[in-house]
């Protein structure tokens, strides 16, 4: 039998101020990015148009060029995030939507008509517009196409939704939060949770840093990255809570590392089969398409890392303080001292119960 | 392994697949031979799977908000409450008149006594919303007092009107079903126009008339003798404004409207909106109670058990139902009229105090009173709407990025299962196997529930197809580790399936957990992807476990000793 992993043994908990730094450092730059983009007048996020509306154009051809054709003499002449969206009753018709340039809500009738004028040049490399005197396309022989209509459009998904949107989520959250800490316990849901928000808030840097444009696509992406990187760090910590039963007198330290070690063959194989598919959509899967297939790439590497080196590490050290702690009571609870005092005795027991887990991993990773 | 539990397995997964199977391409008719052929097949499934705007594209309507009718009805509102205000005040008033044009909006007053306007602004003002503060300039010449609206209130209050209309258009259109429209504004500010977008309707013209139905739901006192005497109507329109004494007009607070009288109608149940013979009675203005107090709306069948006539129950909110209790309270006996866009619906005398409930009686068709009870319930509209363009498009993701990315998923789906059965042999043959029947029954619990799939529905259907081949993967490593424990195949594969069965559980269920949130609170796109979510998961926890599991039972039964397994 073919295998990725025959019994590894990697002491994942020793890195975790490495990768915990990394996560930071990686979220800050993306918050960065955005924060100093908002703050010079630029936008955080380049928002297509079901965010913060468009200019929608009627374009009328003598004879239709391809979706395809028409998208890439846009994106040919920089307009890149416009919608292209044939009307099938009338066969010579396609509108056309940009996104607005700059801030939203500042909707000005010069920026509708700057739209206009970007797609007049991109549509220039079909042939010629029909003079203004001819009201149809069909009247000017020398013309290709003739634009009949420039409507502002608002947003689809107005503040409103977006704010729902981002409630629901969080109350979807909660909801996760609330299992786990049935199931596990809520320091495990608690340290789930914080690694979906480290991953949904690195994909955004990314989508900041690089100025991707964020549609109402990337946002299924994002719920569905929020999927997997659950996922993987519920596979994790079920494998730690059966451990924890059957060896009961190993640490939690040494737990996780065996748990992490023991699933990672299933790990890698999954996040590298869905990593694949994913690939393979951003290869091929087309212009339109990219924005959700690279936030749903991007997502679902760092969903995986994020279960192995955020989730556990965060959890491991919370249950350590709380065990610490309660040791800790349990000692100033037998042996009554003054304020000064305990506060020392807490520390100096927290550090011997760090050592304690830290040798004995060490311990047994050579056995 | 027990023989009689494989039976019962193999009939139950037989059954499941062959009903998931017809779900998806069987037709919703009585079937022909020719609808299994791979056109019939095709042109089925474009039937059963509903497809969002954004991969198929639908209808494209361009509505106006007619925000001059709008302004129109406030004036004359508003002419209608500074007449009671002066006259609460002590004031006569000879003439009150609201006078609506284009651009244009003026409420006018006319005092019998002129020296007393400054008095008579002063207490109009305190209790309408008339002056300087809420748009409207107060001048007064010819001895009339008269407010105008100022062009900027004007255009502030009609933008609030689309605002509102939109809001409401949205309700509807939820409540209605329309899977995943989009709604939004559209041209310049000034042309208060909306832009709605709908994927393949059945019924557009329904939609149509259901989104602009206005829907103003007023109860107003008729001005008639009281009961026992039979209310006050009149032959002729002519005839109920005569009765009025006032020379032929009708003064700002009488309402002649037209009535059609239930007990009299020959009716054809099928088409109740058909001409009818009509009456005319007078009701006070304003009315007691109007639409924007109503709590619910829900259509009954007027007689228990009766199917074929209905009519509409309503309920209103506190403040209504305290303004609606003490007038009742006040006028046993009076008549009072049902008044819906302008009609009389029915009218009633009061037998005893009513606080908040109510019915409209008008023989209504099932489909028509429940259609009516919707736009009460959404509230009604500020104003009428007009429809300015209709057009199908296209799908908005355009259908050559379609398939390219239907292609670029088959090319990742393909790889995903050269991968199974490369490295988990014959095991893998089970995996494919769950993952083809999972997307199979998806798919039937996609066309069940009447969902449209959109993007975002892809999008859940792909952490299904990756939750699913988790689960799998969940499945096999635990057997190989297992078997590595030097465990014999059957106590491995038996563990294996124990051990990850907890594990896969837990996965799926708080993703189940989490996207019934976004189901139950979530709009348009969220829930798109919640709805395809929940469904692929609790089909993966019956293709990915229990049909997995029968393959291996089958084939660990086959032999007396197994030596070899194929994982």
């Amino acid at each position: 039998m073919i295998q990725v992993f025959k019994d590894v043994r990697i002491d994942w908990l020793a890195n975790r101020r490495w990768f915990i730094a990394v996560s930071i450092l990686l979220m800050l730059v993306g918050l960065a990015s955005a924060i100093v983009r908002q703050a010079t007048g630029r936008q955080a996020f380049n928002l297509g148009v079901d965010f913060k509306g468009g200019t929608v154009i009627t374009v009328k051809f003598k004879r239709r060029p391809a979706d395809d054709a028409i998208r890439s003499a846009l994106v040919g002449h920089g307009v890149r995030d416009a919608i292209v969206q044939p009307v099938t009753d009338k066969n010579d018709t396609v509108l056309i939507k940009l996104p607005l340039e700059g801030q939203e809500g500042s909707e000005t009738q010069a920026k509708v008509d700057a739209g206009r004028d970007e797609v007049r040049t991109a549509l220039n490399t079909f042939g010629k517009e029909a003079e203004p005197k001819y009201d149809d396309v069909n009247a000017d022989p020398n013309a290709i196409y003739k634009i009949i209509g420039t409507d502002a459009v608002g947003a689809v998904a107005g503040a409103q939704l977006r704010n729902k949107a981002i409630a629901v989520t969080l109350a979807a959250l909660v909801g996760i939060l609330v299992y786990i800490a049935l199931r596990f316990e809520w320091t495990y849901g608690a340290a789930a949770v914080i690694a979906v928000f480290h991953d949904v808030l690195v994909t955004l840097g990314f989508f900041s840093i690089f100025q991707w444009e964020v549609s109402l696509t990337v946002i299924a992406a994002l719920l569905t990255l929020v999927g997997f990187s659950v996922n993987d760090t519920i596979v994790v910590f079920d494998r730690i809570r059966e451990n924890r039963r059957l060896h009961r007198r190993d640490s939690l330290y040494k737990i996780t590392n065996d748990s992490i070690n023991q699933t990672l063959s299933r790990t890698v194989i999954t996040s590298g089969l869905v990593f694949l598919s994913v690939l393979a959509m951003v290869l091929f899967g087309g212009e339109v398409l990219r924005g959700f297939s690279l936030a749903l790439l991007i997502g679902i590497t760092f969903g995986t890392y994020s279960s192995v080196a955020i989730a556990s590490p965060i959890m491991v050290w919370w249950e350590q303080r709380i065990e610490s702690a309660n040791r800790a009571a349990a000692l100033s609870f037998s042996k009554p001292v003054k304020g000064g005092v305990q506060g020392t005795a807490k520390t100096s027991s927290r550090e011997a119960v760090a050592a304690g887990a830290g040798k004995r991993s060490r311990g047994a990773s050579r056995v | 392994m027990k023989k009689k539990n494989l039976l019962q397995r193999t009939i139950i997964i037989a059954i499941v697949t062959v009903v998931g199977l017809y779900i998806v391409i069987g037709p919703r008719r009585r079937p022909h031979l020719r609808d299994f052929t791979w056109t019939g097949i095709k042109s089925t499934l474009r039937d059963n799977i509903h497809l969002g705007l954004d991969l198929k594209g639908g209808s494209h309507l361009v509505m106006r908000v007619k925000t001059e009718e709008f302004l129109k009805h406030l004036t004359e509102g508003n002419a209608v409450a500074a007449q009671n205000a002066a006259k609460d005040a002590g004031f006569e008033i000879k003439q009150a008149r609201g006078e609506a044009t284009p651009g244009n909006y003026r409420v006018i007053l006319e005092p019998a006594d002129s020296s007393k306007i400054s008095e008579i602004q002063a207490a109009v003002e305190k209790k309408v919303e008339l002056g300087d503060r809420a748009g409207w300039v107060f001048s007064s010449p010819n001895g009339q007092a008269v407010w105008t609206l100022t062009a900027a209130a004007q255009r502030t209050l009609a933008d609030d009107a689309t605002q509102q209309a939109l809001k409401i258009i949205e309700t509807r259109i939820n409540a209605l079903g329309v899977a995943e429209p989009t709604l939004q504004t559209h041209g310049a500010q000034s042309s208060h126009q909306i832009l709605l977008q709908m994927p393949g309707v059945t019924d557009p013209e329904r939609v149509k008339k259901l989104l602009a139905g206005e829907s103003r739901l007023e109860l107003a006192h008729v001005v008639s003798p009281p009961s026992p005497a039979p209310s006050q109507t009149y032959a002729t329109k002519e005839e109920a404004v005569a009765s009025l004494n006032s020379g032929g007009n009708i003064p700002a607070n009488r309402r002649v409207l037209e009535y059609h009288e239930r007990m009299e109608l020959t009716t054809n149940a099928q088409n109740p909106n058909e001409a009818k013979p009509q009456k005319w009675v007078v009701v006070e203005a304003p009315a007691i109670v109007d639409g924007s107090e109503l709590r619910n709306a829900s259509a009954v069948p007027t007689r228990a058990g009766g199917t074929d006539e209905y009519e509409i129950n309503f309920s209103l909110k506190k403040t209504g139902a305290e303004k609606f209790g003490a007038w009742t309270g006040a006028n046993i006996n009076e008549y009072m009229a049902v008044v819906l866009n302008e009609k009389v619906e029915s009218i009633a005398f009061i037998k005893s105090q009513i606080f908040d409930s109510g019915q409209i009686e008008g023989r209504f068709t099932k489909q028509s009173a429940e259609d009516l009870a919707l736009t009460l319930r959404s509230g009604a509209l500020p104003a009428p709407i007009e429809y300015l363009e209709e057009r199908t498009v296209g799908p908005s993701l355009g259908q050559d990025s379609i398939n390219s990315g239907v292609n670029a998923s088959l090319v990742g789906l393909g790889l995903v299962v050269l991968f199974m059965l490369f490295y988990y042999r014959g095991s893998g043959v089970n995996a494919v196997v769950a993952l083809l029947l999972n997307m199979i029954l998806m798919m039937a619990g996609l066309i069940l529930f009447g969902a449209t799939l959109t993007l975002p529905g892809i999008a859940g259907i792909i952490l299904t197809i990756g939750m699913a081949v988790d689960s799998n993967v969940l499945i096999f490593e635990r057997i190989r580790e297992e078997l590595r424990t030097g465990k014999t195949i059957p106590s491995a594969v038996d563990q294996g399936f124990g051990r990850a069965f907890i594990t896969i559980i837990d996965t799926h269920v708080t993703t189940i957990i989490s996207s019934l949130f976004l189901f139950v609170f979530g709009t348009g796109p969220i829930r798109g992807f919640a709805v395809t979510l929940v469904i692929g998961l609790l089909v993966n926890l019956f293709s990915a476990v229990y049909v997995s599991r029968t393959i291996f039972i089958w084939h660990l039964g086959r032999k007396q000793k197994v030596e070899s397994l194929s994982i």
